[in-house]
């Protein structure tokens, strides 16, 4: 039971990674994008096929799981920025489902349906992180969330931030106060994506076999769902919202109740989450990150 | 000096011929007028100038260098800032980060032409970077006297202030050339009359001022020159006592009033 929690609480690592690229490009960006699990795909496989077939160690096939994803939300992203909302929804979620059916077909490299096994546990030191013994393992995901975290914060709190949010709010805006809309569209897509790819690269390692049936349309759902229920454009709501969403979704499970619950209780739930969340709170649980400035400067002045 | 012109600057759309064959020329250091009855191609002339249409046949040239066609973000670098007739204001932010997206390409990897190098040095030195960012925003803010709104969401202005933190917004890229589409539309009298003042002051600090406005009072009192559309064609330009004087402007506007 507790080792279970522990389970919850490494997916929710993973997923977590994945919500805060999915809260770049549509929390920040305002792009409704649906293809994090392409992405998750993509990583995965670059650190399955790495691993197995070149002897690389995981933490090479780390970085090259994240440019591979990055390159293909470069790819995914030129061509689609012309469409908005639920055009561009339609074609990311075309793209998903492309890298699925490469991977199930491709069978000289993905193994087709039956995937890879037999991937080697990440080393570190000396010391073999085994995704059996949970909690070095959870220790690894928690560090590399409280990274990700960190980095996007901070870009958050950068003018490039600040730059994807007035795209979002009105493109004309936004190119007639110098920004180039179509380069930050890329990047968001393209950080989305990269770290989306490091969440696979995980994945690979925490289960130790990748198969394409792992990657469907429904984790991108499942990653639109922790970003809304957190809150757009607030990172830590990502990180809240992955849990949940786990915690949810695990919950016959956890419960013992998994007998009685059927599985397809997890897709009705998640319609219903989004369909409430915009009825009753639009923003989210935690809302979007608002920054104020100035503070010092006011102090400074009252006490004058 | 000619800051900026047009040359039979032409724009369709389909069969509307919605600014034909202008000949438009705004003079350095000068407020130009830019009046018309609705729907004389007065927006349509601006947006034309600033990239975000694009002519159908004719040429733009700021500082005698043709930007006909070239892209909004880039025809702001150069020095051409606007305001738009009805608010496009990032309503979701505060009222400081509107300004502060305007010194968007002041700094980092934009301001140095796309290095590597410096884009990793601005998110190094963040806090620097920013606090150079809003301390300039926060000037403009001094200047309209907005400073105490600063973390208010721009949605949550009044209607005049808002058009104030566009104008705000607009000079913090530093422009040469401000173009003002109808800044006073909505304000009471005295708001008018503030903004007016405004206008002058920003002239006085060298910024060259295209506006289009159909207060009249406002128009003959601050420009310095006045040019008039009608239908999409060039109908006279020329000093506010000419434009007053002039027989075809006074048909042109009675003209419209008679219907
Ligand atoms: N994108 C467009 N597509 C089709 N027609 C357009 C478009 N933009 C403007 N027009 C037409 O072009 C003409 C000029 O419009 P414009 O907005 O430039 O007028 P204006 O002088 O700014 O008027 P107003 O004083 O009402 O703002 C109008 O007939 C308008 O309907
Ligand atoms: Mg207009």
């Amino acid at each position: 039971m507790f080792n279970f929690f522990l389970l919850i609480l490494i997916y929710s690592g993973i997923y977590a990674l994945m919500a805060i690229g999915q809260n770049v490009i549509t929390g920040y960006g305002g792009m409704l994008s649906l293809c994090q699990a392409g992405f998750f795909a993509i990583g995965s496989y670059a650190t399955a096929i790495l691993a197995t077939q070149f002897g690389w160690s995981f933490w090479a096939t780390l970085p090259v799981a994240a440019l591979l994803s990055a390159v293909f939300g470069l790819l995914i992203g030129l061509p689609t920025l012309r469409l908005k909302g639920d055009y561009l929804a339609i074609a990311t979620l075309g793209f998903g489902e492309i890298v699925r059916n490469v991977l199930n077909n491709w069978d000289s490299l993905t193994n087709g349906p039956m995937g890879i096994q037999k991937i080697p546990m990440p080393d570190l030191f000396g010391f073999t992180i085994n995704p059996y013994r949970k909690y070095a393992f959870l220790v690894m995901i928690i560090i590399f969330v409280i990274i990700a975290y960190y980095l996007f914060q901070r870009l958050a709190r950068s003018r490039m931030g600040r730059a994807l949010t007035a795209v979002r709010e009105d493109e004309i805006a936004a190119q007639s106060m110098g920004i180039n809309i179509t380069k930050y569209k890329v990047y968001a897509f393209v950080l989305g994506a990269a770290v989306a790819g490091i969440a696979g690269s995980l994945q690979a390692v925490f289960s130790l076999s990748v198969t394409p049936g792992t990657y469907t349309f429904m984790v991108s759902v499942m990653v639109l769902c922790m970003v809304v229920l957190g809150g757009m454009g607030n990172f830590k709501a990502a990180i809240l919202g992955a849990f949940i969403i786990q915690l949810i979704s695990y919950f016959p499970q956890l419960t013992g109740l998994s007998s009685v619950i059927p599985p397809q209780f997890k897709q009705i739930l998640f319609g219903l989450i989004l369909v409430v969340m915009m009825i009753w709170r639009p923003q989210g649980l935690l809302g979007r990150e608002e920054h104020t400035y100035g503070k010092k400067h006011a102090q400074k002045r009252g006490s004058k | 000096m000619i800051l900026l012109e047009t040359e039979a600057l032409t724009r369709a759309y389909g069969g509307v011929v919605a600014v034909s064959k202008v000949d438009f020329q705004v003079e350095a250091g000068l407020i130009t007028g830019l009046i018309g009855p609705n729907g004389a191609g007065k927006t349509t002339l601006f947006n034309n100038m600033t990239g975000l249409d694009v002519p159908s046949s004719g040429k733009v040239f700021f500082n005698n260098k043709d930007i006909t066609g070239f892209p909004a973000h880039k025809i702001c670098r150069m020095g051409i800032a606007r305001t738009f007739q009805n608010i496009r204001l990032f309503k979701e932010l505060s009222v400081v980060e509107n300004v502060m997206i305007g010194r968007h390409f002041k700094t980092g990897k934009d301001a140095t032409h796309g290095r590597f190098l410096n884009a990793l040095k601005s998110y190094v030195y963040l806090k620097q970077e920013e606090q150079e960012i809003y301390e300039a925003a926060d000037n403009w803010l001094d200047f309209f006297d907005m400073s105490q709104f600063k973390n208010e969401l721009a949605k949550n202005l009044p209607y005049g202030r808002q058009r104030e933190l566009e104008i705000a917004r607009a000079l913090a890229t530093d422009p040469k050339l401000l173009f003002l589409d109808e800044p006073a539309a909505g304000m009471n009298p005295q708001e008018t009359d503030h903004l007016m003042a405004t206008i002058r002051k920003i002239r006085d600090l060298g910024i060259t001022v295209v506006l289009i406005e159909h207060d009249m009072k406002l128009v003959m009192n601050i420009c310095d020159t006045i040019t008039v559309l009608n239908y999409g064609m060039k109908l006279a330009q020329g000093t506010p006592r000419e434009i007053k004087h002039n027989p075809s402007v006074i048909e042109a506007y009675l003209g419209k009033e008679e219907e």
